[in-house]
């Protein structure tokens, strides 16, 4: 069995007439943490949205774990290991925290599309709900409707939902954007935790939160991979100041 | 205002045990308390009779109420709007019928008792069909799919005649002597009762659906279909699921109308069927579990009542439906939610003379409508049928300018004051809802 948790051969994406992404391969080995990085409009959230099935290759191949996903409608892919959060915070707003996290677990633990278990009586689930709950610190919050979170707490409530199905893989969409520092160190915390023995893929703004929890590091530039490799060797690269630190540092 | 939600109340709520059983079913408990007795409290002793017309509000109250619940099980618990919701509760009301002549008929044995699970099986069976389709999609192209469905049915009502009976419908007979109680369910007050135990029984287990898994990701569905997708869920299945359990119930209440009525016609697979589902379900508010029940008995109460005493009925329900979803978007149901906290905290009380302020003007101008659309309507339907505006004993002539500037005068008073009251009032709420989260602060 191949090492890779994703593996991308030579995938493109055109919306219309205009290529995003341009023969993008890239292995992303198991258990590492793999942030992307790139300036706006390098096509980071579309990759994204490729991988987690949200929008169809053009061109290409994914495979996951070393099955073949493209194609695959996106909840077909999340049963098979793979789960994402959001650039723009998406929860169940009208639905308590609690209420929120549970859903992430049901399919995992098997209910399927039941209507004969009453949700209140399974122990089983409502205990890793509520540890769920605690480990993205929001049992103070849990009876309240999640779209009334403040937007930290939300992208917690996001980081909990995401994990919650026990995927192996987790994509995440600049989890810490719009965040205040400590927010953010927060965050960066509480992934670090949650994430342990997964797999993690990231886009990432800030570039501390990159440096400071990735082991490898890819640079997305127009739609191609100019560089990948470990955070030391990207900040020391040429191409990558040229490309991208050079204008997008401050 | 769900801010104070999140802070503890002056009351202590009960949230194990028999005492938090009795707080969150005590109401429907009443309901139904409420539902048995009150055919006795219209019972004529000195002739030994029901009140015909009371027996016949409550049971399409009733019947009506599973409807609108089965209704909102889409509407406010998936996110999906129906045009074509009557399908199922007259296709289920067809099947009721047939089902009926067969065993009078002697084709098979049923009791009388199960016979509106007919209606159910057959809501179920069209609802996998048509839903298959309609829930395919989500939003605006489900919607139109239901209004096209509902035009259809209603079409093939009145082209197929074996099963549909054409424009006269399938009549039946529910005397069909196959009772497990005994009862001959000649009497409506029998049927009547036929009709509460199917409604506590519907309305036991459509409640308890929310309360599964597949209840939970209905309503994630409608939060955010997306999301449902990322934690493995397919929201059209979810929906396919949750549309045709709907049509279960939608067709149990189609039976009940044909245990009823004794007649099922083709308006019962029509679009004002569906506006009606519609109608009662927003007005008794789609947000909460029991809302629809509330927009039930309100509707059949003025259908029923209202329609006694008003050429123009129509009329002050469509009015009414165009208030709420202006100024009350929650319905009945959200208006009594928004007072929870304030009972919670037991400041209650202070809002009596706030609202006294606007019983006042409220009603004056209510009464100036009411005037101004009824001179309308006797000026051209009362006219034609020859009748005369009787107020009291009074005969009014809407010829006459000086009724119609009465009725100007009620309205244009009464709801400028309304409207004054009406800011005073909202300052008055807010204030209160600040008193209490300063209170639950401290």
């Amino acid at each position: 069995m191949s090492e890779a948790a994703i593996r991308l051969s030579d995938v493109h994406k055109s919306f219309g007439p205009t290529p995003i992404i341009m023969g993008v391969s890239l292995d992303i080995t198991r258990g590492e943490r793999h942030a992307i990085i790139g300036p706006n409009g390098a096509g980071k959230t579309t990759l994204f949205n490729l991988i987690s099935g949200r929008l169809p290759l053009s061109r290409g191949r994914i495979e996951l774990d070393g099955q073949a996903i493209d194609g695959l409608p996106a909840h077909r892919i999340n049963r098979l290991g793979l789960s994402r959060s959001f650039q723009i915070t998406s929860i169940f707003p009208r639905m308590t925290v609690f209420e929120n996290v549970r859903c992430g677990l049901l399919w995992s633990m098997g209910y399927r599309y039941s209507f004969w278990h009453l949700l209140g009586r399974e122990s089983r689930l409502n205990a890793a709900a509520e540890q769920l709950l605690a480990d993205v610190n929001l049992e103070s919050r849990r009876d309240l409707p999640a779209g009334l979170l403040s937007y930290a707490e939300q992208r917690a409530l996001e980081i909990g939902i995401t994990i919650a199905g026990g995927a192996r893989t987790v994509l995440l969409d600049e989890p810490t954007a719009g965040m205040s520092r400590s927010e953010a160190n927060h965050a960066v915390a509480l992934i670090r935790r949650v994430t342990e023995g997964k797999t993690l893929v990231m886009v990432e703004h800030d570039m501390s939160v990159v440096f400071d929890l990735a082991d490898v590091v890819t640079v997305l530039v127009y739609g191609q991979v100019i560089a990948s490799g470990p955070p030391a060797e990207i900040r020391a690269s040429r191409a990558v100041q040229d490309a991208y630190l050079g204008t997008a540092a401050h | 205002m769900s801010e104070i939600l999140a802070h503890p109340g002056a009351r202590p709520v009960p949230t194990t045990g028999a005492a938090a059983f009795a707080r969150r079913h005590g109401p429907w408990f009443l309901a139904l308390a409420v539902a048995l007795a009150l055919p006795w409290l219209f019972y004529d002793w000195s002739r030994a009779r029901h009140s015909g017309f009371v027996v016949a509000m409550l049971s399409q109250m009733s019947m009506m109420a599973i409807f609108a619940l089965s209704y909102n099980m889409q509407m406010g618990q998936a996110g999906l709007l129906s045009f074509g919701h009557a399908v199922f509760f007259g296709l289920g009301g067809y099947c009721t019928a047939h089902a009926l002549n067969a065993v009078k008929g002697g084709s098979f044995w049923l009791p009388t008792e199960l016979v509106p699970l007919v209606g159910g099986v057959g809501g179920l069976v069209f609802a996998i069909v048509f839903g298959y389709v309609a829930t395919k999609q989500r939003a605006t192209a489900f919607a139109m799919i239901t209004l096209g469905i509902g035009e259809l049915v209603t079409a093939c009502a009145l082209m197929f005649h074996t099963f549909f009976g054409g424009e006269g419908g399938v009549s039946t007979n529910r005397m069909i002597g196959t009772s497990l109680l005994g009862w001959s369910y000649g009497p409506s007050i029998q049927v009547y009762y036929l009709i509460v135990a199917w409604t506590a029984i519907a309305v036991a287990l459509m409640m308890l659906l929310t309360r599964t898994p597949l209840g939970r990701m209905a309503n994630a569905c409608r939060d955010n279909f997306e999301r449902a997708q990322f934690v493995g869920y397919d929201p059209s299945i979810v929906r396919f699921f949750q549309f045709a359990l709907s049509g279960f119930f939608a067709g149990i209440a189609g039976g009940l109308y044909t245990l009823t009525y004794e007649i099922v016609t083709f308006d019962t697979v029509a679009g004002a069927m569906s506006a009606n589902a519609l109608l009662m379900t927003y007005i008794g508010g789609v947000g909460a579990f029991a809302g629809p029940v509330l927009g039930a008995v309100l509707i059949v109460l003025l259908q029923s009542w209202v329609s006694l005493l008003s050429n123009s009925w129509l009329v002050y329900v469509g009015v009414l439906f165009i208030v709420m979803v202006t100024f009350a978007p929650g319905g009945i149901a959200g208006i009594l939610l928004m007072h929870e906290p304030l009972w919670r905290a037991g400041r209650l009380g202070r809002l009596a003379v706030p609202y006294a302020r606007l019983l006042a003007p409220g009603v004056i101008a209510v009464a100036g409508f009411v005037l101004l659309v009824e001179l309308c309507s006797f000026l051209t339907i009362g006219a034609a049928q020859g009748k005369a505006f009787k107020l009291s004993g009074l005969t009014i002539d809407p010829q006459h300018p000086g009724a119609w500037l009465i009725g100007a005068l009620l309205l244009g008073a009464g709801g400028l004051v309304l409207w004054r009251e009406g800011r005073r009032f909202r300052a008055a709420w807010e204030a209160l809802v600040e008193e209490i989260k300063a209170g639950a602060r401290a």
